[in-house]
C-alpha cells in the first residue's frame, strides 16, 4: 500500500526522522493558513501517489503568501500526468505546503528487502535528487548498501560508514548517523516494503533533513498496523481493484480489451502473456485464487464487465482441488445473473472437465469451448477483431 | 529416487484442526502419505482423521519420529509455526501459507541459519513425488511417475506443466513449488543442484515469472554445472512495472527482474525457454528427442 508523502512525513516525525515543518491542505485557504506559520516563504507540493512531481509542475517554490495563494489554486483540481502516472494522470486533491528549506546538497538514501540476502538493507547515495534506478545504471559505485542482520537491527556503525561513504559533512555525521537509525526503525515498526529519501538534504542552517518522503507497505502486514491502513486513500486506487479487494481477488486493470479471469497469480500472468502472443491485448490480470467459490466467479465477472473497454472475457481454469463442475456452474450462473452480451471463451482442465464442459454447453449460453490455453488465447482475439 | 520426499517420508500437518489443513491432511491420507501426526496447541491428545494431534511440534516429532512437516497455519502465526519445526529438528518443513508478511520471512530466515531444516515456501503449493508421498494443495491425480524433476515459482502454472507431461506420458520424479514470495526457503538453485544430483531425474522443466533475480542465478548455474537437458518458461511478459502481479515476489521494480531478462538468461545457459505456456512440455519433448532420451522418459 502507498500513502502520500505528507502521511510519511508525519510517520517518520513519530519517529525522530527530521523533517521540513509544514502540514496538509485540502483547499486553498488551508494552503494559505499553513504558509502564514512561516511567513509566505513556502514550498507547495502536489501530493499524488506517483513520482515525478517536480518536472511534472506539482512542486512550485513561493515566495509570499499571494505566490501560496495562486499556486496552491493553480495545484488544486489539476491532473498531473508524470511518467509514473500512466497517459492519464492523477488529480490533485491534497497539497503538502512546507517552510522553504535552504539547500546546501542533497543526497538519497533509501531502505529495501534485499531478495538476494533475505534481509533489510539500507542504501545511501551522494547523487540526491536523481532517480535511484538511473544512478544503478549510470554509475553503481556511487550507492552503498549495508544488509541488516535481523537478529541486531542496523547498528549505528552500519549508519556511520553510509554516512562517511557519502561525504556527509564530518559536523553533522551524528545527526545524519540518528537519522538513519530512526529510519530503519520507522521501517521495521512498521512493516515497510519499500523507504526512499529522495533527497536527503542538509541545509546551511547544519541540519538534516528528509526533504521528500516515500513509504510503501507491506500489504499482507497491514492487519497488524491499523493506523496505517487508516492513510489509505482510495482515490489514488482503481475503482475496479478496490471492488476487487473486497472480495479476496486479485485484480489488476490494464488497458487492453480481453477481460481475463484465472485461478493462480502464475497462470493468470501466463494467460495475459498468451493473449498478447496472438495479438491481443489483456484488459486486466485478476486472479480468483485456488478456492474459488460461485460467489466469487460471480464477483470476478461483474467486476470485468463493469470495464467498458472489455470486448470479450478469456475464462482459464485449471480445476485441481476445485473441480471443473463446480467452476462451470459458477460460470453459467454468474454470465446469467450479469447478462453474457460480450464473447465468452472458456478453457476447463483438470478434475472432473468432461462434466464441466458439458454443462458449459447445455447452459443455452453461447460460451465458446476451448482446449488449451492456446487455443483459447485465439479464439478470443479473434472473437474481439 | 526422487527429491525431497518418498514414501518413507513421516509427515506431520501444523494447524491441522483448520479448515484447509483437515481437508488437504484428508486428501494426502487418500493419496498414499504417511501422515503420521497433526500439531494444534489445545487439541493435544485427540485424534483428527484416525492421526493422533499434539500440542507442540517437539512432542509430535519425539512420539512418532516424524522427518517432515506441513504448515496451513494463517498468516500472522505462520512464520512462528515455521520457526517451531525448526527448533523441533523437522528436516523438511513445507510452508503452503500465502500472505505472510515479508519481515516476517526474514526473521525466519535468519533462524533457520545454522539449522539443519530445509524450508520450503511459504505462498507455494507444495512438494510431491507421484504415488509415494504428496505434500501439499495440488491435485494428485495429474502426476504420474517417471524420469523428469519439475521446479516452479507458481502453483496453477506447475499443474499446467506437469498435466501437460503426464498427458504426453512424460512422469515426474518429483514437483517442488518454491513459492511466489520475495524472501522463502529454497530458490531453484537449491532445487536444480538435487535434481542434477538424483540418478532418476533425466530432465527439468523450471517455471519463473517476472521480478527478482533467481532465474538469472538458476541460469547461471545451469551454464555451469547442469549436466541435464532444462527446458523453461517464464511468466509476465506482458505485466506492466510497478505492479505487484498477485504474488508479493512478482513485481517488476526500478526495471529488474523482467521476462525479457530472465528469458535471455536462460536461453544463454542452454535452458529452452516456452514461448507460450501450451508449449512448456512439448519444448521440453523435443530436447529429450534431441538427446535421445524420450524412450528413456516415456517408460
Amino acid at each position: 500500500m502507498n500513502i502520500h508523502e505528507y502521511q510519511a512525513k508525519a510517520v517518520f516525525r513519530k519517529y525522530g526522522v527530521a523533517v521540513p515543518v509544514g502540514a496538509v491542505a485540502f483547499s486553498v485557504d488551508e494552503a494559505v493558513k499553513v504558509a502564514e506559520q512561516f511567513g509566505g516563504r513556502a514550498v507547495v507540493k502536489a501530493q499524488i501517489h506517483a513520482g515525478g512531481r517536480g518536472k511534472a509542475g506539482g512542486v512550485k517554490l513561493a515566495k509570499s503568501l499571494d505566490e501560496v495563494r495562486q499556486y496552491a489554486t493553480e495545484l488544486l483540481g489539476k491532473t498531473l500526468v508524470t511518467h509514473q502516472t500512466g497517459p492519464e494522470g492523477k488529480v490533485v486533491q491534497r497539497l503538502l505546503v512546507e517552510s522553504l528549506t535552504d539547500i546546501q546538497k542533497e543526497y538519497y538514501v533509501g531502505v529495501v528487502i534485499d531478495r538476494a540476502t533475505g534481509c533489510v538493507t539500507m542504501m545511501a547515495s551522494e547523487e540526491g535528487g536523481m532517480e535511484i534506478e538511473e544512478v544503478a545504471a549510470k554509475s553503481p559505485e556511487k550507492i552503498f548498501r549495508e544488509t541488516v542482520d535481523p537478529a541486531v537491527g542496523l547498528k549505528a556503525f552500519q549508519a556511520r560508514k553510509l554516512a562517511y561513504a557519502i561525504h556527509i559533512p564530518s559536523d553533522l555525521i551524528k545527526q545524519a548517523t540518528q537519522f538513519m537509525m530512526a529510519l530503519y526503525k520507522a521501517f521495521v515498526d512498521n512493516d515497510c516494503s519499500v523507504a526512499e529519501i529522495n533527497p536527503l538534504v542538509v541545509t546551511k542552517g547544519g541540519e538534516v533533513f528528509a526533504l521528500d518522503a516515500k513509504l510503501n507497505f507491506d500489504s499482507n502486514a497491514l492487519y497488524r498496523h491499523k493506523d496505517i491502513l487508516e492513510m489509505r486513500d482510495l482515490a489514488e486506487e482503481d475503482a475496479r481493484e478496490i471492488e476487487a479487494s473486497k472480495y479476496d481477488l486479485s485484480y489488476i486493470a490494464l488497458h487492453g480489451n480481453i477481460g481475463c479471469m484465472v485461478n493462480g497469480a502464475g497462470l493468470a500472468m501466463a494467460t495475459m502473456d498468451t493473449i498478447k502472443y496472438y495479438g491481443g491485448e489483456p484488459a486486466n490480470f485478476l486472479d480468483v485464487g485456488g478456492g474459488a467459490t460461485e460467489e466469487k466467479v460471480t464477483e470476478a465477472f461483474k467486476i470485468i464487465l463493469s470495464d467498458n473497454g472489455v470486448k470479450g472475457i478469456l475464462v482459464n481454469i485449471f480445476g485441481g482441488i476445485m473441480k471443473c463442475d463446480v467452476i462451470a456452474n459458477g460460470v453459467v450462473a454468474a454470465a446469467r445473473q450479469v447478462g453474457l452480451t460480450r464473447p465468452l471463451v472458456v478453457r476447463l482442465e483438470g478434475t472432473n472437465v468432461d462434466l464441466g464442459k458439458q454443462i458449459l454447453k447445455e447452459s443455452g449460453l453461447s460460451i465458446v469451448p476451448a482446449d488449451s490455453l492456446a487455443e483459447a488465447a485465439q479464439k478470443i482475439v479473434e472473437l474481439v477483431k | 529416487m526422487s527429491i525431497l520426499v518418498d514414501k518413507n517420508t513421516r509427515v506431520i500437518t501444523q494447524g491441522i484442526s483448520g479448515k484447509t489443513g483437515l481437508f488437504h491432511t484428508q486428501q494426502a491420507i487418500e493419496y498414499g502419505t504417511n501422515m503420521v501426526a497433526g500439531v494444534t496447541p489445545g487439541k493435544g491428545g485427540t485424534t483428527i482423521e484416525g492421526v493422533p494431534v499434539f500440542n507442540t511440534v517437539e512432542d509430535a516429532v519425539r512420539e512418532t519420529a516424524a522427518n517432515a512437516s506441513v504448515i496451513y497455519v494463517p498468516p500472522a502465526g505462520a512464520a512462528e509455526a515455521i520457526m517451531e519445526a525448526a527448533d523441533a529438528g523437522v528436516e523438511l518443513v513445507i510452508c503452503i501459507t500465502e500472505g505472510i508478511p515479508v519481515l516476517d520471512m526474514v526473521q525466519v530466515k535468519r533462524y533457520l541459519e545454522g539449522r539443519k531444516t530445509r524450508l520450503i515456501g511459504p505462498n507455494c503449493p507444495g512438494v510431491i513425488t507421484p504415488n509415494q508421498c504428496k505434500i501439499g494443495i495440488m491435485p494428485g491425480y495429474i502426476h504420474k511417475p517417471g524420469h523428469v524433476g519439475v521446479v516452479s515459482r507458481s502453483g496453477t502454472l506447475t499443474y499446467e506443466a506437469v498435466y501437460q507431461l503426464t498427458t504426453k506420458g512424460i512422469g515426474q520424479t518429483t514437483a517442488v513449488g518454491i513459492g511466489g514470495d520475495p524472501v522463502n526457503g529454497t530458490n531453484f538453485v537449491d532445487v536444480l543442484r538435487m535434481f542434477n544430483e538424483d540418478p532418476e531425474t533425466e530432465a527439468v522443466i523450471m517455471i519463473g515469472e517476472i521480478g527478482g533475480t533467481a532465474e538469472e542465478d538458476a541460469a547461471a548455474y545451469v551454464k555451469e554445472y547442469m549436466k541435464k537437458p532444462v527446458a523453461g518458461f517464464i511468466a509476465g511478459r506482458s505485466a506492466p512495472p510497478g505492479k505487484r502481479m498477485g504474488h508479493a515476489g512478482a513485481i517488476i521494480s526500478g526495471g529488474k527482474g523482467t521476462a525479457v531478462e530472465k528469458v535471455a538468461a536462460m536461453e544463454a545457459a542452454g535452458i529452452k525457454v516456452a514461448p507460450t505456456p501450451s508449449e512448456m512440455g512439448s519444448t521440453l519433448v523435443a530436447m529429450l528427442e534431441e538427446r535421445g532420451l524420450l524412450e528413456k522418459c516415456r517408460s
